[in-house]
């Protein structure tokens, strides 16, 4: 029988079994942030400890970085935070792509960019959103912090193996119906913990159609659906955007691409589950509530607790609606919104931006409706400003902004205030997740924040921009 | 470096109503801007005890019956979202030394058993019936055995709970964290970064 990626990758990293039975498992390629390596550093230096592969270990600002102002957080927290950063980065001689680099940016976009996310690879950052590297067939998960310290001091952690769902989306996805509907729909059938004990991996036509950041996107959420990491299996795509990048060895490029492809799953790989979804399904999907996997379309209605099926499933809507202050049983077009951000490591890379760009020329967003776009990194926002998307942002209204976390989970300035209530391209929802621990989140895709924005209120974009059948991707 | 072994925990409980208690909840975002863990115990479940204008709300975690509660019984998920350490960490300092739920999210979980924090998982039923005996009864004494896999009260409730094994022999053998193993593995690590072509 044959192996899965994840099987290939996981066997061909393992080092040995420690005592209760975990696995140690060598992790290829570390991947830090101001927030979860601080304390990190700190266990080192007390165990008198120094970075085992410190050429292995990679750095960059995203979380605290405010988007405006960079150079100069007001916040002295956030300061001490960059200090500790660049001390530790000396210290240790690890790679920092810090603000004066031209490198920095969310480091789920800095990783791909810079080629340093290749297939076959274990891929380990505290952080959740570190699935996201699994769009380039790579082995890729979020991890504490006490963790971040086990690969820093020995490059392997002490991990559980994974088994692995196979999530086929096959046929035709309609126009206007992007990635991220994919895995918020994904989601919402499998639920929020659907995937806990398991990888996912992605395939089928729908997959094989997407680009390297459609698919980033998609294996960004896994983590929403529980599953600890996600991914798509390498093909020509992820060689030919690999191809030339700076930390990708181009030495012997076609023996390298050869091995590269040689880890995607067998043909008769095993797999401990195998989910069938029709693309033709899926609509253009916004949260409602206050978790990951209360998606409907937006043609939809907001539940009714009185139609749920169990007593638990009651209560929570009634906890969601009262949060979101939303009214049951209504449609969740023309909810009004304060609040409209485009960006994160789900949905802050180039082609986010130009796919929005392509449809917001001659439109406004609506007054009181405060826009923000932020690029997912410095080379992306250089890219944007070569392609003149900042102009049409900002003709239209939208504020754009320096690369970094920014609203996604505002532990920078970029916060919502009171219950205001925002249209994201972001990935959670969870009560105050956004800086105001009444502020509410509706998650959806970026061309779907952009008509909210427009509209003053949730909206159908394929409607607000009319879309035909031109606009289906994938 | 000899760690303690823990075979169980025992305290007084208070329940968290709610499925999904997410990472977020639990220690919100705002109060992750430290350099050390330290003091991160008063804004464990802030936003949950306080309202936006500073006000206790009616929440369990405020209710005085339950102020010296140990032990955490909650629903489904519990732990969900970020990976971040500072979720049980803040629960530690806060307090509590064991969780009871129905399920957990696995980053979550992994975090809480390498900081020597057991937690079990009891069936839906079983959550309701510590629930009620803790709401019936504050003083009412908890026990997760780690070694047997149950979960005994003071009021007679004896329950069947589960955890992977792993964790259980971790925490047994007070080798719930790993460092020292993993650093004595150090001639295989080596040995292994040499045979993969890209490290």
């Amino acid at each position: 029988m044959g192996k899965s990626l994840f099987q290939k990758v996981w066997d061909a990293h393992t080092v040995g079994t420690i005592a209760d039975g975990r696995t140690q498992l060598f992790i290829g390629t570390h991947l830090i942030h101001e927030v979860t390596s601080p304390q990190a550093f700190g266990m080192l230096r007390d165990l008198r400890l120094k970075v085992k592969f410190p050429q292995r270990t990679f750095a960059t600002v995203d979380h605290i970085v405010p988007t405006i102002n960079q150079d100069a957080p007001q916040d002295p927290l956030a300061a001490e935070m960059m200090q500790a950063l660049r001390k530790n980065a000396d210290d240790f001689g690890v790679t920092y792509f810090d603000l004066a680099s031209g490198k920095q940016g969310i480091v789920h976009v800095v990783g791909p960019e810079q080629g340093i996310t290749q297939p076959g690879t274990t891929i380990a950052c505290g952080d959740s959103h570190t699935a996201t590297h699994g769009a380039f067939g790579a082995i890729a998960f979020g991890i504490g912090t006490t963790q971040v310290r086990d690969v820093l001091a020995t490059q392997t952690l002490a991990l559980e193996e994974l088994k692995v769902r196979r999530i086929e989306v096959n046929g035709d996805l309609a126009p206007g119906v992007y990635a991220k509907d994919v895995i918020l729909h994904i989601i919402r059938k499998l639920g929020a913990k659907g995937g806990i004990g398991y990888a996912y991996e992605y395939a089928g036509d729908i997959f094989d159609r997407m680009s390297m950041e459609e698919r980033m996107t998609v294996c960004n959420m896994s983590i929403e659906g529980g599953a600890r990491c996600g991914y798509v299996n390498p093909d020509t795509k992820t060689v030919a955007y690999l191809n030339g990048r700076p930390y990708v060895d181009m030495s012997d490029f076609n023996a390298t691409a050869a091995r590269w492809l040689s880890f995607a799953s067998d043909a008769d790989a095993h797999f401990d589950d195998i989910v069938r979804i029709n693309a033709a399904d899926i609509e253009p999907t916004v949260t409602w509530g206050i978790s990951p996997d209360h998606g409907i379309f937006i043609s939809e209605n907001i539940p009714d607790p009185a139609k749920a099926n169990t007593a638990l499933e009651k209560a929570s809507i009634e906890e969601a609606l009262a949060y979101m202050k939303l009214e049951a049983g209504t449609p969740i077009k023309g909810v009004k919104i304060n609040v409209a951000f485009i960006g994160s490591c789900t949905n802050g890379r180039i082609s986010d931006f130009r796919e929005v760009a392509k449809y917001i020329q001659g439109h406004h967003v609506a007054p009181g409706v405060q826009a923000l776009v932020v690029p997912g990194s410095q080379i992306v926002a250089i890219q944007c400003e070569q392609e003149g998307l900042p102009e049409i942002f900002r003709a239209a209204g939208f504020e754009w902004r320096g690369a970094g976390c920014s609203m996604c989970l505002a532990m920078n300035p970029d916060k919502l205030v009171g219950d205001q209530l925002c249209a994201s391209s972001s990935n959670r929802n969870f009560k105050g997740r956004q800086g105001s621990s009444t502020g509410r989140t509706i998650l959806m895709s970026p061309v779907m924040v952009a008509a909210a924005a427009i509209n003053g209120s949730i909206a159908d974009a394929r409607e607000i921009f009319h879309m035909d059948a031109t606009a289906t991707i994938a | 470096m000899a760690l303690e072994p823990v075979p169980s925990v025992t305290g007084l409980a208070v329940f968290i109503p709610g499925a999904d208690i997410d990472t977020d909840r639990i220690i919100p975002a705002r109060f992750m801007k430290c350099v050390t863990f330290d003091g991160l115990g008063e804004f464990a479940f802030y936003d949950v005890r306080f309202d936006e204008h500073g006000v206790k709300t009616k929440h369990p975690l405020n209710d005085p019956r339950f102020s010296k509660a140990s032990i955490l019984v909650a629903g489904v998920n519990f732990g969900c979202g970020s990976s971040r350490e500072h979720a049980p960490q803040s629960l530690r300092k806060y307090g509590f030394n064991g969780v009871i739920a129905e399920s957990f999210a696995e980053i979550f979980y992994g975090n809480s058993t390498t900081l020597a924090m057991p937690c079990v998982m009891a069936s839906p039923e079983d959550i309701v019936a510590i629930r009620d005996a803790v709401e019936a009864d504050p003083e009412t004494e908890i026990t997760i055995d780690v070694k047997a896999l149950r979960v005994r009260t003071s009021g007679g409730l004896d329950i069947a709970v589960t955890m992977p094994d792993s964790a259980r022999e971790a925490l047994l053998s007070g080798r719930w964290d790993p460092i020292q193993e993993l650093l004595d593995n150090d001639a295989a690590i080596d040995a292994k970064a040499a045979e993969l072509q890209y490290v």
